[in-house]
């Protein structure tokens, strides 16, 4: 499958066709909790782009090296390394986005996207391609969460961008001339009382839900499918799933890949019912 | 005693890990189709995060003696990873039974990130042990009530009229955002209490 793409196509694919949270339905956690602001969104969105561009870098340029057997346990060494550095420079230069961020920045680390990308692709595809495909799913990540911030962030707090003077200083002080956002409630005439559910947990699922929705619909009058519904197709545990699936336990019935989705969920797992892991997947990976 | 009952309302009811902190919800969605798959699954989580608390608590504070905390990060996932690993050969070799029930959940629970997430806010929040054990069985605890109590919910969705576009995932979450709504109810019953 990717050796067809062109690099441009490797890159972009991550943007609109395979857009890792609204397609795939990848890393929902930070998706949901960090978006009560756009500037939180586009804090969040871009650490977890670094750490999925660097950590891709390495693990596929380590491909050859890594044994399979203990693949899993070296990616999530390679992606700690990198979410700890990118912990400790947001900590350093950004103190106010390390204060909203709190726990879902070392979070990053079991973002279902970046160790989802590095089994695969990274795992299986040379540098260049794997960079590429790291920053298109990064930049797709980073658009996603800045959508659900704007709309949660306007009709729940009734401001937008508020706060992003915390993360222009990075340029240099007052570069932008002080630029702090828009309070949009402030320009009517006796103001406007935000709709506060949009930023509580409530909305984030209510949000995140109608986007899928909108999503889904403009993808279909194109003639595309749906995005997947949420199974552990394109997890990185999908092939445990498959083991569960095996044993004869019920969890089988949720984890066995059910619609075929593409990429990661073929390369990953077996087809409908038969949840027999592919060759060269995780099979035993942690065991060992 | 009434700070553990408070931590434990807080985990459970007001500050549910999946409900209001959104940890964990990649399971909260792909496994809580069927109710006894969701009980299975939140079991082996409180399980696996009680473990998790009690062994990453003596290893932070031998990270932080020796000035080593910037790396809790990476230590707390690699340990996290080993132990699931090692209670699963356990579990398999010597109490076949509580493997039957829980082996097959436990290599999910290692990228969980509400595991990775619990030992990390205890560490944040400055815990001593007692506590933190406390508040991590309250999460998995509240793991499991939202688990079963959404799974309760799915299946009746399953046999609803759902309009058209919001078909699969998208009335999923908007299911998911009513039960958020009514722990909402439950703000303030901490402090309404007297517990803090």
């Amino acid at each position: 499958m990717a050796e067809k793409l062109t690099l441009k196509q490797e890159f972009t694919k991550g943007i609109l066709k395979e857009n890792p949270t609204l397609r795939l339905v990848l890393g929902t956690c930070p998706t949901l909790a960090v978006t009560t602001s756009v500037t939180n969104a586009i804090g969040m969105g871009l650490s977890a782009a670094i750490v999925l561009v660097c950590s891709n870098v390495v693990i596929s340029a380590l491909r050859k090296v890594i044994s399979p057997k203990v693949r899993i346990p070296s990616y999530i060494v390679v992606i700690a390394s990198f979410v700890t550095l990118v912990q400790m420079l947001v900590k350093a230069f950004l103190p106010a986005l390390d204060d909203s961020l709190g726990v879902y920045l070392p979070l990053i680390v079991v973002n279902c996207i970046i160790l989802g990308r590095a089994e695969a692709f990274a795992g299986k595809n040379p540098v260049l391609r794997s960079a590429l495909d790291g920053l298109g799913m990064g930049i797709g990540f980073t658009l996603c969460l800045c959508a659900m911030g704007t709309i949660r962030e306007i009709l729940g707090n009734g401001t937008f961008l508020a706060g992003i003077a915390d993360l222009l200083k990075v340029f240099g002080d007052n570069v932008f001339g002080g630029f702090n956002g828009f309070d949009l409630a402030s320009h009517y005439p006796g103001g406007v009382v935000p709709m506060t559910v949009f930023i509580l947990p409530a909305g984030g699922f209510f949000v995140f839900g109608m986007l899928i929705a909108a999503v889904n619909g403009i993808v279909e009058r194109k003639g595309g499918k749906k995005a997947r519904e949420p199974d552990c197709a394109a997890c990185p545990m999908a092939g445990s799933c498959a083991e569960a699936g095996k044993s004869g336990a019920p969890k089988g019935e949720d984890c066995a890949v059910k619609n075929g989705a593409k990429a990661a969920a073929a390369e990953q797992a077996g087809t409908d019912g038969a949840p027999v892991p592919a060759p060269g997947t995780r099979e035993g990976g942690e065991v060992a | 005693m009434k700070y553990y009952i408070a931590l434990f309302v807080m985990g459970v009811i007001t500050n549910n890990y999946v409900l209001s902190k959104f940890l964990g919800i990649c399971p909260f969605l792909g496994v809580s189709k069927k109710t006894n798959t969701a009980f299975g699954m939140s079991a082996a989580v409180i399980f696996v995060m009680l473990l998790a608390t009690a062994a990453t608590y003596p290893i932070n504070s031998f990270l932080v003696a020796h000035k080593l905390a910037y790396l809790q990060t990476i230590v707390f996932i690699l340990v996290i990873a080993a132990l699931v690993q090692m209670v699963e050969i356990i579990l398999k070799r010597y109490i076949p039974p509580l493997y039957q029930a829980l082996g097959i959940y436990l290599p999910l629970i290692t990228t969980n990130c509400a595991v990775l997430g619990v030992v990390i806010l205890n560490v944040d929040s400055g815990y001593n042990f007692g506590r933190s054990m406390m508040s991590s069985f309250a999460a998995g605890v509240g793991f499991m009530v939202a688990m079963v109590m959404f799974s309760g919910v799915r299946e009746r969705l399953e046999s609803s009229d759902v309009p058209k576009f919001l078909e699969g995932l998208p009335i999923t979450l908007i299911a998911a955002s009513i039960t958020s709504l009514s722990f909402l109810g439950f703000g303030g019953i901490v402090e309404g209490m007297g517990l803090i």
